[in-house]
C-alpha cells in the first residue's frame, strides 16, 4: 500500500541553506530513514546522512522531524497521516557539516572531561566485586547510545551558543551521576559537577528525559540525585555541622 | 529569537521551531491551572472567615495550625501564642509560607513555572524567548538547593493536618461523629503524605545519598518505596493542590450554612 509522501528535507552547509521539497514513495512498515535512502537513491545523490545500524542502537541517525529530535530509523511513517508534509532537518544546537549531518565533536570534548572510573588503588582489574543492588542504578545510564539528542535538545546550550563552554549538557552530567554512584569508585565527583561540568545549568524542565531514544529517566535518576548530592555538600548548614562536629565522612556511606 | 539555533555554523533555519503539533497547550494549561491554586488560596487565606465548622471540628487546612486571638473558638488546637492578628496578616501564617516554599522549591514545580511562566523552555525543540540563560547557577536560584528544608517543615505540617482530620471525627454532642467532611479532610491528608513523601529530597534522604545499599537494607526498602512514589510526585502535585482546594471549600460551605454536612454517624 504504498503512497506518495511530501517531505522537506533540510539541504545545505555551514553557511547557508533552505528547505527543500521532495515527493517520495512510501511503503508499509517503512521508516524516516528508509525514505532518506530511497531520496539519496532516485532524487538527491549528493544528500548527506549519517547511519548506521537503523536499529536504534547505534546513535548515528539523530535528526529532527517536525521539529522533534528523534532517531531517523526509529521514526515510523504509519505515525504521519498520507497528506502530511514530514520535514526533516539536521540536529540544531550542533555545527552543520553538510545536509543532515551535524558535527558532534562538542560531545566527546565534554566526554574526555570527565574524570574516568577511579577504583581503590589496591584492587586491580579482575578484584572487582560488587552487588547488583549496588550498581543497578548505574547500570541504568548505560543503556546510553550516545545519540546525543538530549544533548541537541537541552535549552541550556541549544539556546544559548555562550553556555557551552561551562555546561557539559545532559549526557555527561548523568556520566558523572554513574560514577558518582559506582560502588567502586572513589573520586568525590560533587564539587567537580557543580563547578566543571556546570549541573547548575540545568533547571530540571525534563526534555533531555522526553527524546531520549533508550527512555533513561535522565533529570529524576540522575541530574536531580546529582543536585541533591551537591547541595548536601555545598548548601546544607546541618550537614556541613555534622561532618565538623562528630569528624564523619559523607564518602563512606 | 535567542542567539542559540541562529549561532554561526548551525543550520541555518529561520524559525523558532518546526514542530507541528501543539507545543503551546502544556504550558498554557499548566499557567491556568496554577493560576486558579494560587488566587484562589490568596484570596480564602486572607478572608478571615468560614474556616471553622464548631459542631463538627472541621479546620480547613489553609487556617492550620490556627495559634493566634483572632482564631474563632475551637479552632486553635495547639493553643494561642499571640494576641489578635491585624486583618493583613493571614490567620495560617505559621504555615504558609512554608508550604508555599516547599512547592515554590519542588523539582516538579520548578519544571511547570519554568516552562510556563518564565518559558525556559517553553516546550522542548522550541527556542526560549530570553536572551540570556544562567539557570540555578546563582542568585536568586540557587537557592533552590534549600529544597529539602521545606521538605522537613512540610513533614511536620502534614502531621498537624493529620490530626486536624482525626480531631474532626466529632458530633455536636461532644462524641464520635463522622460526615462526608471527615472522608473529604482523610482523603487531603492522605494525598499530602503521598505528595510530601514523594519529593526527590526526600528519595535522597531516605537512601539515595547511599553508594551502597548493600550495606544498608533498611534505608534501601525505604528508597525503594519513596521511589515507587516519586515516579507519580507530578500527578501528586496537582492531586494535592486540587484536594486542597476542594477541601477548603467544602469546609467554607459548610461554615457559612450554604450547604450542611451529609453525615453518617
Ligand atoms: S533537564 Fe536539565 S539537562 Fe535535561 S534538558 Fe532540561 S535543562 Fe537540560
Ligand atoms: S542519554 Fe539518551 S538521548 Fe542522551 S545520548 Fe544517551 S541515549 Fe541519547
Ligand atoms: S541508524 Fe543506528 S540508531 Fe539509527
Amino acid at each position: 500500500m504504498g503512497y506518495k509522501a511530501q517531505f522537506r528535507v533540510w539541504r545545505g552547509d555551514d553557511e547557508s541553506g533552505e528547505l527543500r521539497d521532495y515527493v517520495i514513495e512510501v511503503n508499509e512498515g517503512e521508516v524516516v530513514l528508509d525514505i532518506i535512502h530511497r531520496l539519496q537513491a532516485t532524487q538527491a545523490p549528493d544528500l548527506a546522512v549519517r547511519w548506521n545500524c537503523k536499529a536504534g542502537k547505534c546513535g548515528s541517525c539523530s535528526a529532527e522531524i517536525n521539529g522533534k529530535p528523534r532517531l531517523m530509523c526509529m521514526t515510523r511513517m504509519s505515525t504521519f497521516t498520507e497528506d502530511e508534509v514530514i520535514t526533516v532537518t539536521p540536529m540544531r544546537t550542533f555545527p552543520v557539516v553538510r545536509d543532515l549531518v551535524t558535527d558532534v565533536s562538542f560531545n566527546y570534548t565534554k566526554a574526555r572531561e570527565v574524570q574516568s572510573f577511579t577504583p581503590p588503588p589496591d584492587l586491580k582489574p579482575g578484584e572487582y566485586r560488587m552487588q547488583q543492588v549496588d550498581v543497578e542504578r548505574s547500570q541504568e545510564f548505560r543503556k546510553c547510545i550516545e545519540c546525543f539528542l538530549c544533548q541537541n535538545t537541552c535549552h541550556v546550550i541549544r539556546d544559548h551558543e555562550e553556555n557551552k563552554e561551562a555546561f557539559s549538557g545532559p549526557r555527561f552530567l548523568m556520566r558523572v551521576a554513574e560514577l558518582e554512584m559506582h560502588p567502586l569508585d572513589t573520586a568525590d565527583r560533587r564539587d567537580a559537577a557543580q563547578d566543571e561540568h556546570g549541573l547548575g545549568y540545568c533547571n530540571i524542565t525534563k526534555c533531555c528525559t522526553e527524546v531520549c531514544p533508550e527512555h533513561i529517566k535522565i533529570t529524576d535518576n540522575a541530574l536531580i540525585p546529582m543536585k541533591e548530592r551537591v547541595a548536601g555538600r555545598r548548601y546544607d548548614p546541618v550537614v556541613w555541622l555534622g561532618n565538623k562536629l562528630f569528624r564523619r565522612s559523607s564518602k563512606k556511606s | 529569537m535567542t542567539a542559540g539555533i541562529n549561532a554561526p555554523g548551525r543550520a541555518r533555519i529561520p524559525v523558532r521551531s518546526l514542530r507541528t503539533d501543539r507545543w503551546w497547550l502544556p504550558p498554557l494549561i499548566t499557567n491556568l491551572g496554577l493560576a486558579t491554586f494560587v488566587i484562589y488560596a490568596t484570596v480564602r487565606s486572607f478572608m478571615g472567615e468560614w474556616y471553622w465548622v464548631d459542631d463538627y471540628h472541621y479546620l480547613t487546612p489553609f487556617y492550620s495550625p490556627c495559634i493566634s486571638e483572632s482564631c474563632v473558638p475551637g479552632s486553635a488546637h495547639f493553643g494561642e501564642w499571640i494576641g489578635e492578628l491585624p486583618g493583613w496578616i493571614p490567620m495560617g501564617f505559621l504555615a504558609l509560607p512554608f508550604l508555599l516554599g516547599f512547592r515554590l522549591t519542588c523539582y516538579y514545580y520548578r519544571k511547570a513555572y519554568y516552562r510556563s511562566v518564565w518559558q525556559s523552555p517553553t516546550a522542548c525543540a522550541v527556542a526560549e524567548p530570553h536572551a540570556k540563560y544562567s539557570g540555578e547557577t546563582r542568585f536568586p536560584l540557587i537557592l533552590q538547593n534549600v529544597h529539602r528544608y521545606f521538605f522537613y517543615v512540610a513533614g511536620i505540617v502534614a502531621v498537624i493536618n493529620t490530626y486536624d482530620a482525626i480531631v474532626a471525627f466529632h458530633s455536636p454532642d461532644g462524641g464520635f461523629g463522622m460526615g462526608l467532611g471527615n472522608v473529604i479532610l482523610l482523603i487531603n491528608v492522605i494525598m499530602l503524605w503521598a505528595y510530601t513523601l514523594s519529593c526527590h529530597s526526600c528519595r535522597h534522604i531516605a537512601g539515595g545519598r547511599l553508594k551502597h545499599f548493600s550495606a544498608h537494607p533498611v534505608r534501601y526498602k525505604l528508597w525503594t518505596f519513596v521511589s515507587k512514589l516519586n515516579v507519580r510526585h507530578m500527578q501528586l502535585a496537582w492531586i494535592t493542590l486540587g484536594t486542597l482546594m476542594l477541601t477548603d471549600l467544602y469546609v467554607m460551605l459548610v461554615a457559612s450554612g450554604a450547604i450542611s454536612d451529609l453525615r453518617f454517624v
